[in-house]
């Protein structure tokens, strides 16, 4: 299956209220690939996931395997088809238990009559351990981290095919963000599909296929994510300044 | 007081407190679902009394044709939406969806001579008349508005507790009605006189208060919709559909008003217009649970249910001043305990 299209943008438009939050976003993505969305705050990443899942209006050809998404009119229809997003919000439910927040997040499959959520179960605690342990326990009294794995887990229960991740690694330590991306890269194998949204572009671009740089709700630059990651202009404003070039003292005579 | 009127006050107080119960969870729970005050609770009540009184009477009761109208709405509503949105291929299963059960009761109401109708019959009819009416009332009035802030909701509900009086009075007048008593039997415990009837009430309003948590405990549904209250956005995420948890929360409710309405029935003569009281008694209870905690919403009913019954015997004039009191001390207690979060604005 892999190389035929999940997921085709054309000219996605969003606004809130008058304010233009996406103009004319064009955007391809392939079945299996992990594909990260970086750019600065208020570029319009977030706006792009709600909109794909529906969470705002938007205009625009958007084509999700195969078939117009516009067929599909609510949150709940989009996941019912295979879309989930996990927001940067995390959007828990903090009073339940980690299982019963699991176990919802097989809600969709549950009302097509799909009764595999134990089997489901089984595999997110495989590829999150730290969840099993903490199951009995409420999700409100999770580390940072574990929410993240909870929200992600959740979103799993719901076997989508293209799995929205919304700024995974926000407020999280170094160690835990290395676990979470790892796990991104595991989730290849199980041929989910992901689409990052990251203001950690170091670590977004060196665990995805290909990459998008959104700027002022426009696509400013496009390519496989080891060129991007490579390109001057990215590395100047998203990846930082290497350090061996450049002397302080330059700098300094610079600025004054 | 003696023994006699203490046993007898307490029964009488347990028993409208199991009532009040009812009703106070399912004011908490259309609250937490959909942030709606739900006003016209007790009018689900009054309605599925006079509904089957008005069975019990030999007639055909109005609110079957006041079901059929509102169904039909809804799915002008519904069907509107769906050419806009240019599905009407959808249209035959919204019509068979939404019209199968009004358009059947109807027919039974108007082929089948009521008079005719066993007495289990009749009240099981009463509860599937008025059930429907949650979710209609929810499709019709509250879902358009769903986003609305709590103080918007709660003008609304006000003004269709009002419309529902309206129709009330115009369908069965002003006159009471009480119906007829389950059973008439009296249980002796030694000095202690227990009346069956009183038994029945609190023995129904208690198994089906263990079912609505084996519900929302023990079952996916149960949890989704205890999800929606906890966090719509997550709960949307996950694929339930904002307007089925309104709508289901909406069907409870009145499940919960309807059965109330048969229970409380033979116990108080009902008006017309007796809805609001009811309401307002659970609403002291579910505030005494600060709209939030169902065990307490149901301790505090039973409460509510004593204060009434015992003040009821001392000083009769002062009864509903008295219970209405109680909210004061709760709501001190409340505003000094919980730090004040305010409302999202939209």
């Amino acid at each position: 299956m892999s190389g035929d299209k999940l997921l085709e943008v054309q000219g996605l438009y969003a606004c809130y209220g008058k304010v233009d939050a996406l103009l004319d976003i064009s955007l391809r993505m392939r079945r299996g690939e992990i594909v990260s969305v970086i750019g600065p705050n208020g570029a319009g990443k977030t706006t792009l996931l709600s909109a794909l899942i529906g969470l705002v209006s938007s205009e625009g050809d958007v084509r999700y395997a195969g078939q117009a998404l516009t067929r599909y009119h609510n949150v709940a229809e989009r996941v019912s088809r295979g879309i989930s997003l996990v927001p940067e919000s995390r959007e828990l439910f903090a009073p339940m238990t980690v299982e019963d927040n699991l176990l919802l997040g097989a809600f969709s499959r549950h009302r097509q009559g799909h009764r595999d959520q134990h089997s489901t179960l089984a595999e997110v605690y495989a590829l999150f351990p730290r969840l099993k342990e903490r199951r009995t326990q409420a999700a409100g009294t999770l580390s940072g981290g574990e929410r993240q794995m909870l929200a992600m887990g959740r979103a799993l229960m719901a076997r989508p095919t293209l799995l929205m991740l919304d700024e995974p690694s926000l407020g999280l330590a170094p160690k835990i963000i290395g676990e979470i991306f790892q796990i991104i890269r595991d989730l290849r194998s199980t041929g989910v599909s992901v689409l990052l949204v990251e203001q950690n572009a170091r670590a977004a671009l060196k665990s995805s296929d290909y990459g998008y740089v959104l700027e002022n709700g426009e696509v400013a630059l496009e390519g496989p994510a080891a060129e991007l990651a490579d390109n001057p202009s990215v590395i100047d404003t998203y990846l930082g300044r290497k350090k061996k070039n450049t002397a302080p003292v330059e700098e300094l005579t610079a600025i004054g | 007081m003696d023994w006699y009127v203490f046993t007898f006050l307490t029964q009488d107080g347990l028993t409208t407190g199991a009532i009040y119960a009812l009703i106070a969870l399912a004011l908490v729970l259309v609250f937490a679902v959909t942030r709606v005050i739900l006003v016209g609770q007790g009018d689900f009540v009054t309605l599925s009394a006079l509904t089957l009184a008005t069975l019990q009477a030999g007639k055909t009761p109005a609110t079957v044709w006041l079901l059929l109208g509102g169904a039909s709405l809804v799915c002008v509503k519904m069907l509107a939406a769906a050419a806009r949105e240019g599905r009407l291929a959808q249209a035959p299963r919204i019509l068979l969806m939404q019209m199968t059960l009004p358009c059947v009761l109807a027919l039974v109401c108007w082929l089948v001579e009521p008079a005719t109708l066993p007495g289990a019959l009749k009240v099981l009819l009463s509860i599937v008349i008025i059930a429907p009416l949650g979710p209609v009332l929810y499709r019709l009035v509250y879902q358009p508005v769903a986003q609305a802030s709590v103080l918007q909701l709660l003008i609304i509900s006000v003004a269709i507790h009002i419309a529902v009086i309206g129709i009330s009075l115009w369908i069965f007048g002003a006159e009471g009605f009480r119906t007829l008593p389950f059973t008439s039997g009296n249980l002796d415990l030694g000095e202690v006189s227990i009346s069956l009837q009183s038994v029945l009430v609190i023995g129904i309003a208690l198994a089906l208060i263990v079912a609505l948590y084996l519900f929302f405990g023990h079952t996916l549904y149960g949890k989704a919709l205890r999800a929606t209250a906890f966090n719509q956005r997550g709960a949307q995420l996950v694929g339930v559909p904002t307007d089925l948890a309104g709508s289901h929360a909406f069907l409870l409710a009145a499940i919960i008003g309807a059965v109330s309405g048969i229970l409380i029935g033979p116990i108080t003569t009902l008006y017309y217009d007796s809805g609001f009281l009811i309401t307002l008694k659970g609403f002291v209870a579910a505030i005494i649970g600060g709209m939030a905690s169902y065990p307490l919403a149901a301790a505090g009913a039973f409460l509510v249910g004593l204060l009434e019954s015992f003040a009821s015997f001392w000083v009769s004039a002062y009864k509903e001043v008295i219970v209405f009191t109680l909210v004061l001390p709760v709501l001190l207690w409340l505003s000094l305990t919980t730090h004040h979060v305010e409302e999202e604005q939209h």
